[in-house]
């Protein structure tokens, strides 16, 4: 009975969400904003590797060549490729398990990260994290958690390092909206603000805490008014739309780096498909999947890159070409790296050397 | 020598490092403008400012997890727990966060810092502010996991932690932080995964770590009196354990008996006897033999306090069993 109710309740929201983002039309796109070509373009190509990308995992999981537990990217696309073109690339990202997105928009090389979902050594962590624990210094990618909610307080330290240092870094701290029911978020938020630490932690609201709705989780639905709660500037950012994702974080950024504190923004995005591999959606409707498909978020930088003339069908042939072929050769990659050698499992345990029990 | 107090000798040690390195911070509930909660930090907010002795609210999950991402950021830490009962509040971060960072990012982000606070009973505190998580923290690899018994150690181990790369779990006592010792002036440090002979003995090796040193070393003057010879050994880390130590004492006496406070399932004392089973078989010319607290959560009475917690009478029992006397 609560079930039906709760869905009841969510379809409402959503369908409210839904009108809103409609009520700007096409043409309104192209005049709103003022992105030159360069940002539409680097939207639109990270984003169709993110997708691309995601649908060969989703396969390669199928044919058992990715294993574990694997949750897809595939809606949320712009949260991430925004949050690039917003910040700088000293900021330091730190997100949950559904962490496929962030090192590949911040540019985390392809055939690392696919190595490291086949295990290889050759992957990112060297086939010791997994699709839960990707990580990439080079890039600032500090993981890849699996625990919900447990980077935000490691999020929140990350940037009180970057305060004591009185560097002009951030902390970008991205989350699902299953992890604000944590007391891990309410604690760092909290010291966060009260100690102004240079963070912005992001809410990838996807509607769906895995299989349980947003609405079912509490009184409070609108995510972003729990940063209120701690005096955190808060808001909510339609997600689905690139340039949103950019301007919220540009405001964000800007007080983070003033010495203002934490913002908290709720990027109200959809994931199209299950929680993880093994999740076939089954409390969801497939009304609901296909409204959040028509605000596709890498077919709306189409449609501007389109209407603005920055781009013609060629480009997108072209593009659609290039990204199969980084994947496809990801895929070859991983598919031609070695597994780990069996001595590594001693190997990044202590820093120090230490007498590990054998027997 | 001079002589101080175990709480200053934490204090001297987090104080001279921090003065050396500008990357250690201190951070925990009332270690600031109270001094702490034990006044081991008495004065550091006055010699190294808010922005590096710093109070948190009451939130042990929150601070642990700011002090895992800063180390993963370059800094060096050291959390303050109140007490190590508070820590189950935070354990996640320990365990999932700091101890496995540097495995599951392949080595690309470490954690070098301390998480430290009491550890044990201390007094008629009752169940929730009487526990060991000793055996808990030191099951868990990525972690070390340190336990001093006097001043002089409590210095020279805390400083080679806070040295030290990975994380480490330093615990101390309620009951011990007026205890005095010898604690040289000038600059010194100790390894971790060393253990120390207290007492040089022949008929029997009595292990222990922390403060339970005190009935070891207690029981071992007593048997003293009957005759009895026994070589005292103080482990100091729990993780890594000292092994090389335990069997070459043993190897001598053939008889062994480990004291701990913590509960007997899985303890410490239970992984000693199976190592030493395993490693000094034909050495044994008795059962190894452990005191532990009883198997229940401690009570607030003195009667019943006296019946759950290791004691020198026990160990003195313990001793003699293996020695057949």
């Amino acid at each position: 009975m609560a079930k039906t109710n709760s869905k009841s309740t969510n379809t409402t929201t959503k369908k409210s969400k839904t009108t809103n983002s409609k009520s700007s039309s096409k043409a309104k796109v192209a005049s709103k904003y003022n992105f030159p070509k360069e940002t539409y373009q680097f939207w639109y190509e990270r984003m169709l590797l993110i997708r691309r990308f995601e649908e060969k995992c989703g396969q390669l999981y199928g044919r058992q060549k990715i294993k574990g537990f694997c949750h897809l990217y595939i809606g949320q696309e712009a949260c991430v490729v925004g949050a690039v073109t917003a910040l700088k690339k000293e900021d330091k990202w730190i997100t949950a398990y559904r962490d496929h997105g962030h090192p590949l928009a911040l540019g985390t090389s392809p055939n690392a990260v696919m190595a490291e979902l086949f295990a290889k050594a050759t992957g990112c962590t060297k086939g010791k994290g997994g699709s839960m624990h990707l990580f990439d210094k080079e890039v600032n990618f500090m993981g890849g958690h699996g625990i919900v909610g447990a980077q935000i307080p490691l999020g929140a330290g990350i940037a009180f390092a970057e305060k004591y240092n009185k560097t002009d870094n951030l902390c970008i701290c991205f989350m699902g909206d299953g992890a604000v029911r944590q007391g891990a978020f309410h604690e760092a938020l909290n010291m966060a603000m009260t100690w102004k630490l240079p963070v912005i932690f992001v809410i990838e609201n996807n509607g769906y805490a895995m299989g349980t709705s947003v609405e079912r989780t509490s009184n409070v639905v609108e995510l972003y008014t729990l940063g209120e709660a701690y005096d955190i500037p808060s808001e909510p950012v339609d997600a689905m739309k690139v340039e949103e994702v950019h301007l919220s974080l540009e405001r964000a950024a800007e007080r983070a780096r003033k010495g203002d504190g934490p913002t908290l923004l709720e990027f109200r995005t959809y994931r199209y498909r299950g929680h993880s591999m093994s999740d076939p959606a089954k409390y969801r409707t497939k009304e609901e999947l296909a409204s959040y498909k028509e605000l596709d978020p890498i077919e709306m930088v189409k449609e501007a890159l389109l209407s603005n003339k920055m781009a013609d069908e060629g480009y997108f042939e072209e593009i659609e070409k290039k990204t199969k072929k980084i994947v496809s050769d990801a895929v070859d990659f991983a598919e031609e790296s070695p597994y780990p050698d069996v001595e590594e499992i001693y190997k990044d345990v202590y820093v120090e050397s230490y007498p590990f029990l054998k027997d | 020598m001079r002589v101080i107090q175990f709480r200053e000798a934490l204090r001297e040690a987090m104080s001279e490092e921090m003065r050396q390195d500008k990357s250690i911070f201190l951070m925990g509930e009332e270690v600031a403008a109270y001094n702490g909660a034990y006044k081991v930090s008495q004065g550091m907010l006055d010699e190294f400012g808010e922005e590096r002795v710093i109070d948190t609210p009451i939130a042990e999950l929150g601070f642990a997890g700011i002090g895992v991402g800063a180390a993963m950021n370059g800094l060096r830490p050291i959390i303050e727990f109140m007490t190590f009962n508070f820590s189950l509040v935070a354990i996640d971060q320990i365990i999932n966060s700091a101890a496995k960072m540097n495995a599951m990012s392949g080595g690309q982000y470490t954690v070098p810092m301390v998480f430290r606070g009491p550890t044990g009973n201390a007094g008629q505190l009752a169940a929730q502010h009487s526990q060991n998580f000793e055996n808990w923290f030191a099951n868990t690899a990525g972690l070390k996991v340190v336990v001093p018994s006097n001043p002089y150690d409590a210095k020279g181990l805390l400083k080679t932690s806070i040295r030290d790369n990975d994380p480490v779990i330093f615990m101390e006592s309620e009951l011990m932080y007026g205890d005095k010792g010898e604690v040289p002036e000038e600059e010194y440090s100790l390894p971790i995964g060393e253990a120390k002979i207290v007492k040089q003995g022949k008929d029997i090796t009595l292990v222990s770590f922390g403060k339970m040193m005190k009935v070891a070393t207690q029981a071992s003057a007593e048997l003293d009196k009957e005759g009895i010879s026994a070589e005292v050994i103080d482990l100091r880390s729990v993780r890594p354990i000292d092994y090389p130590a335990i069997i070459d004492s043993v190897k001598k006496t053939n008889r062994l008996v480990v004291v701990e406070e913590a509960w007997p399932l899985a303890a410490i004392s239970a992984e000693i006897a199976y190592y030493i089973q395993r490693h000094a078989f034909d050495y044994l010319d008795a059962p190894v033999y452990r005191i532990n607290s009883m198997d229940v959560p401690l009570a607030y009475a003195p009667t019943l306090i006296e019946a759950t917690l290791p004691n020198v009478a026990r160990t003195i029992e313990a001793a003699k069993a293996a020695l057949y006397i």
